[in-house]
């Protein structure tokens, strides 16, 4: 779908990329424990001596997290594993008191799944690529350090440790960054519409681990590098961009690249090795003795599918062909979940479609942008604004005087027919009052009126404008335009 | 299968457990007589037996997704070899 390139001093290189997405589920308790999974709260408070891994503490699976991680599973036509298996990954470091994280190596809950992206979702005829999930496995989130509260110490808070991530594998299908930022895009629009993960890079609900390889184009893989831990979309593209070129420079200049770990630092515009790290790779698997095998029955299956909403690929179909909305309109509208659900909501209190969407994407989104608001905080709810919409639908008011009613609801909070009320901005529509003013606008304008009619066509802007003025703005611009017509041909 | 010195000191490096090079000598044939012994069971044919998870037939019990723990900061630090005000303290690790 691209063809992205790399130029170094012996040609053309392409990029191989494949991303380990880790999606924190969306829960009230943690994977194991009954500690709260909420972010923030006081340090090491929300901790149970499970997560502490105090002696004799038996961990028991999260229903809920379990379920989440089928249905994503199912929101990506993946395998479900009727039978999965929780493993034992040895670690020794400060932010896991267990000693090893809680995961699923050689039986995952889910497994082959696939996504489609588009490079560019506002266009049309836009290249699909589907990308290929490899596996989605649930396991344990580690604790926080914090290493400047002390001269020799790190301090450490507990309130992570145990959340319960979604690990999601994709295969080494991606051929830019460009395409690594559409997938992580398509991935965290999918995870919100099914609620299993919020989605918020900023607070590290969702980060991925970056694998990265060169090769000439057609040539068998090289080596890749795994950058940890990119925390946003654009991070992501730019660490490929950045450890590509480190690559070949480094094969160019008869180096090779060496399988490892790697740090991003934004600041400097590089990746870093974690040499460090490297005795850790070392995880030692092992079948975790505390867990018996995980075995969903079908009716946890069918609930599971049963309570899947609408898809953004299906939602977005659907506006196209039923609503007959432009592509571009059914993308934005579809890539964020929330901003589907207010448009339906806005539908839903009876407003037509197509003028919707178009109010929704340029009034509604231009002003929550301008003021950095999401959707959900709209200060105009979806039934003031389809009252609004239905104003301007039925000629009540104008487009442009839409604009200034959609301001003051918000500045004041009061529905559109309140204020068009209030304020006297209804359109004139009564062909009566309006032809009484043309009549007297033709009397007081004769000069103009005999060069019109003399052939001089132009002038009927003139007339139009001075209509619209003496009515203050509030004549119906479509019915002054016939009735001057009439009105002028007439003489 | 057998273990040699070498790797005995990479897996006590791993667990950080401090061994001298005298109880690595020693560890390195106790683990090959275990492993040894272990290895006797590769001599059962078990093509077409399934793993065993559990001697009783039991299922995997599920928790409901309620809070009902946590909030128990000071039994958490207690047994801490550091504790700093309310977190765990440990030696710097910078990577």
């Amino acid at each position: 779908m691209s063809d992205y390139r790399i130029q170094g001093m012996t040609g053309e290189w392409e990029v191989v990329i494949g991303l380990e997405v880790h999606a924190q589920v969306t829960s009230n308790a943690k994977l194991f424990s009954g500690a709260s999974a909420a972010y923030g709260g006081e340090p090491n408070s929300h901790v149970s001596l499970v997560d502490a891994a105090m002696p004799g503490m038996l961990p028991v699976p999260n229903r809920e997290c379990i379920r989440q991680a089928v249905r994503t599973g199912m929101a990506i036509n993946a395998q479900i594993n009727r039978y999965s298996r929780f493993d034992r990954k040895n670690y020794f470091y400060a932010d896991l008191p267990q000693g090893y994280q809680i995961s699923q190596l050689y039986h995952p809950i889910v497994g082959e799944g696939a996504i489609e992206v588009i490079l560019d979702e506002k266009d049309a005829d836009s290249p699909r690529k589907t990308i290929g999930i490899e596996r989605i496995h649930v396991e344990q989130d580690a604790g926080k350090l914090m290493h400047d509260q002390h001269p020799t110490m790190s301090y450490v808070d507990l309130n992570r440790c145990g959340v319960a991530l979604m690990e999601i594998v994709s295969r080494p299908d991606m051929r830019s960054p460009a395409e690594a930022g559409a997938y992580v895009k398509k991935l965290r629009s999918i995870l919100r519409y099914v609620g299993s993960c919020d989605g918020n890079m900023e607070e590290g609900s969702m980060r991925a681990d970056v694998n990265v390889s060169v090769r000439k184009p057609g040539a068998e893989y090289g080596t890749r590098t795994e950058t940890k831990n990119v925390n946003s979309i654009r991070f992501v593209m730019q660490t490929i961009e950045v450890e590509a070129r480190r690559q070949v420079d480094l094969i160019e200049d008869g180096g090779t690249v060496v399988q490892e770990t790697r740090l991003f630092d934004p600041n400097k515009m590089e990746t870093r090795s974690m040499r460090s790290k490297e005795d850790a790779h070392d995880y030692r698997y092992f079948p975790d003795p505390d867990l018996l095998p995980l075995e969903l029955d079908d009716a946890f299956l069918e609930e599971c599918k049963s309570s899947l909403p609408e898809l953004p690929d299906a939602k977005r179909a659907r506006y196209e062909n039923e609503l007959g909305l432009s592509a571009y309109n059914a993308a934005v509208l579809t890539a964020e979940a929330e901003t589907a659900f207010w448009f339906e909501d806005l539908l839903a209190a009876g407003a037509e479609p197509k003028q919707a969407s178009n109010w929704l994407l340029s009034e509604l989104l231009g002003y929550l942008n301008k003021v950095g608001r999401p959707i959900e905080l709209s200060p105009v709810t979806p039934s003031q604004a389809a009252e609004l919409l239905n104003s301007i639908k039925n000629g009540t008011i104008s487009n442009t005087m839409g604009k200034q009613v959609f301001e003051a609801m918000v500045e004041n909070g009061l529905g559109a027919e309140e204020i068009i009320r209030q304020r006297g901005l209804a359109q004139v529509s009564d062909t009566g009052e309006i032809e009484v003013v043309i009549a007297r606008i033709l009397a007081n304008n004769p000069g103009q009126l005999e060069q019109y009619r003399a052939g001089k066509e132009q002038l009927f802007g003139f007339f139009v404008g001075q209509t619209m003025k003496a009515m203050q703005g509030k004549a119906n611009p479509g019915v002054v335009n016939d009735l001057l017509k009439k009105a002028l041909a007439s003489g | 299968m057998s273990v040699d010195k070498d790797t005995v000191n990479k897996i006590a490096r791993l667990s950080r457990i401090a061994i001298s090079d005298e109880e690595a000598e020693k560890m390195v044939g106790e683990l090959n007589g275990i492993l040894a012994w272990v290895e006797q069971l590769g001599e059962v044919d078990v093509s077409g037996v399934e793993p065993m998870t559990a001697v009783i037939p039991n299922h995997l019990r599920l928790r409901d997704d309620v809070v009902t723990d946590g909030d128990v900061r000071d039994k958490v630090l207690a047994n801490a070899p550091a504790r700093e005000g309310i977190f765990f303290g440990v030696p710097k690790v910078i990577e």
